[in-house]
Order: C-alpha cells, then structure tokens, then sequence
C-alpha cells in the first residue's frame, strides 16, 4: 500500500516537471529560466528523498544534500550575475 | 554603487561551514560507500566558490592566505609518493595497506594507505579547481 502511494508521489513530481521545463526553455525573460532551474533542483531533491523511502536505504540521503547545494551555489550565482553583471569580483570595498 | 548583501552574507557565514563539513564527511566516507578525494575536493572548491560570490577576491585572499599552486604540488607529491612508496618496498606499484590499531577516542581503527593517496587526490582537486576559477573570475 505504502509502495503504491510513494510510486504515485513519484510519478506526479516527475509530471511537475514538464511545465518547469517549458518555463525554462520558452521563459520570456532571464530570472523566470533561473527560478525554474532552482524548482528543478528541487523537484530533484524531492525525487531523491522519495526514491530513499521507496528502496527503503538512506543511502541515497546524501545525493539530496549534495544536489542542494549545488542549486543552491548555481541560483546564487546566476541571481548576481543578474544584479551585477559579474560574478567574481575583484575587489569591491571601495 | 555599494550595495550591502545582508542576506547573502549571513546566509554564507552558516552555509560555509555547512559545505565544507559535508565535504570532510564525504572525503572520510570514501573508502566503502561513495564518496571520496574527488567529490569531496569538489565540494570543498564550491565552498570556496560560496565564499568568493559573497565576498571578493582580495577579501578571500586575506581570509585564507592559501596559495593553490603549492597545495596543488604537495596533493600530486602526497599521491605519487604513497604509490611509489611500495614499489620501493619491493610490492607492486600502487599496492595498499591496511591493518587495525587501537586509537584512545575510536577504539578498534582500521588505518589504509589508500587514504593518503585520497588526501593527495583531494588537495589536486581543490588546487586545480581554485587555480582556474579564480584566473577566470578574476578576469576584467
């Protein structure tokens, strides 16, 4: 019973997906690409977590935080490179 | 035009550490499950990365006066030596080994050499990784 139930959660995240991604390719302008992005990531984590009680393992646990991560390092960078056009600077105390 | 990232760099000061304690555990991890000196090289570089979006290069410098090139050396110097080191011992190259002591905190340890040559791969990957972000963000 409980199988079924977390197959079904698995199989509605991956069809969120869809209109995620058309948001990213067709998106008009450069922050609604990124914000789909991150709710990939997110949806990914989701995935992840649900798959770790699927195969009952906690394996598959730091999968999840590692992806976090990284989306969360991606979004951040892609968000400054929006608000200040670059990413890395070189010296910005004055 | 100065803008104060409030959010940003509070969120950084806890995130930081966050990153690079996941990265030791990873790095720690690597022997029997996945893990190991690469991924965990990679995530300490993106905790360095975390760090460089918040602040700037000269701000990073100063908190961590590390110069990547040296760390890069002593990594390749770490892992071609314990290679190399039983070959000269008279086994095959790249040869590990490993054996169980007693630690005061741990009690029984299991200790391999192949963990020295991991902390040499992690240093390559954190030198390297370093090396080009910083030559390619700190571009004009």
């Amino acid at each position: 019973m409980m199988d079924y139930f977390i197959l079904i959660l698995i199989v509605l995240i991956s069809l969120t997906m869809i209109p995620i991604i058309y948001r990213l390719v067709k998106g008009p302008t450069a922050p609604d690409r990124i914000i789909a992005l991150d709710a990939i990531g997110v949806c990914i984590i989701a995935l992840v977590g649900l798959f770790s009680i699927y195969m009952k393992t906690s394996f598959y646990v730091e999968i999840a935080l590692l992806l976090a991560i990284l989306s969360f390092i991606g979004t951040t960078a892609f968000s400054k490179f929006l608000e200040k056009g670059d990413i890395i600077e070189r010296d910005n105390s004055n | 035009m100065k803008l104060n990232n409030v959010i940003l760099k509070t969120t950084t000061q806890v995130v930081f550490f966050m990153i690079f304690l996941f990265s030791i555990h990873i790095f720690f991890a690597g022997h029997f499950s996945p893990g190991g000196g690469f991924v965990g090289g990679l995530l300490t570089a993106s905790a360095l990365v975390l760090l460089l979006l918040t602040y700037d290069l000269k701000t990073v410098q100063q908190l961590l006066p590390i110069n990547y090139t040296t760390m890069t050396a002593i990594g390749l110097l770490l892992s071609l030596g314990t290679a190399a080191t039983s070959a000269f011992l008279g086994d095959a190259f790249f040869k590990h080994y490993f054996d169980h002591f007693t630690l005061p905190l741990f009690g029984d340890t299991e200790l391999h050499t192949a963990m020295l040559f991991d902390l040499g791969v992690y240093l390559v990957v954190v030198g390297v990784t370093m090396i080009i972000i910083q030559s390619i963000g700190g571009d004009e």
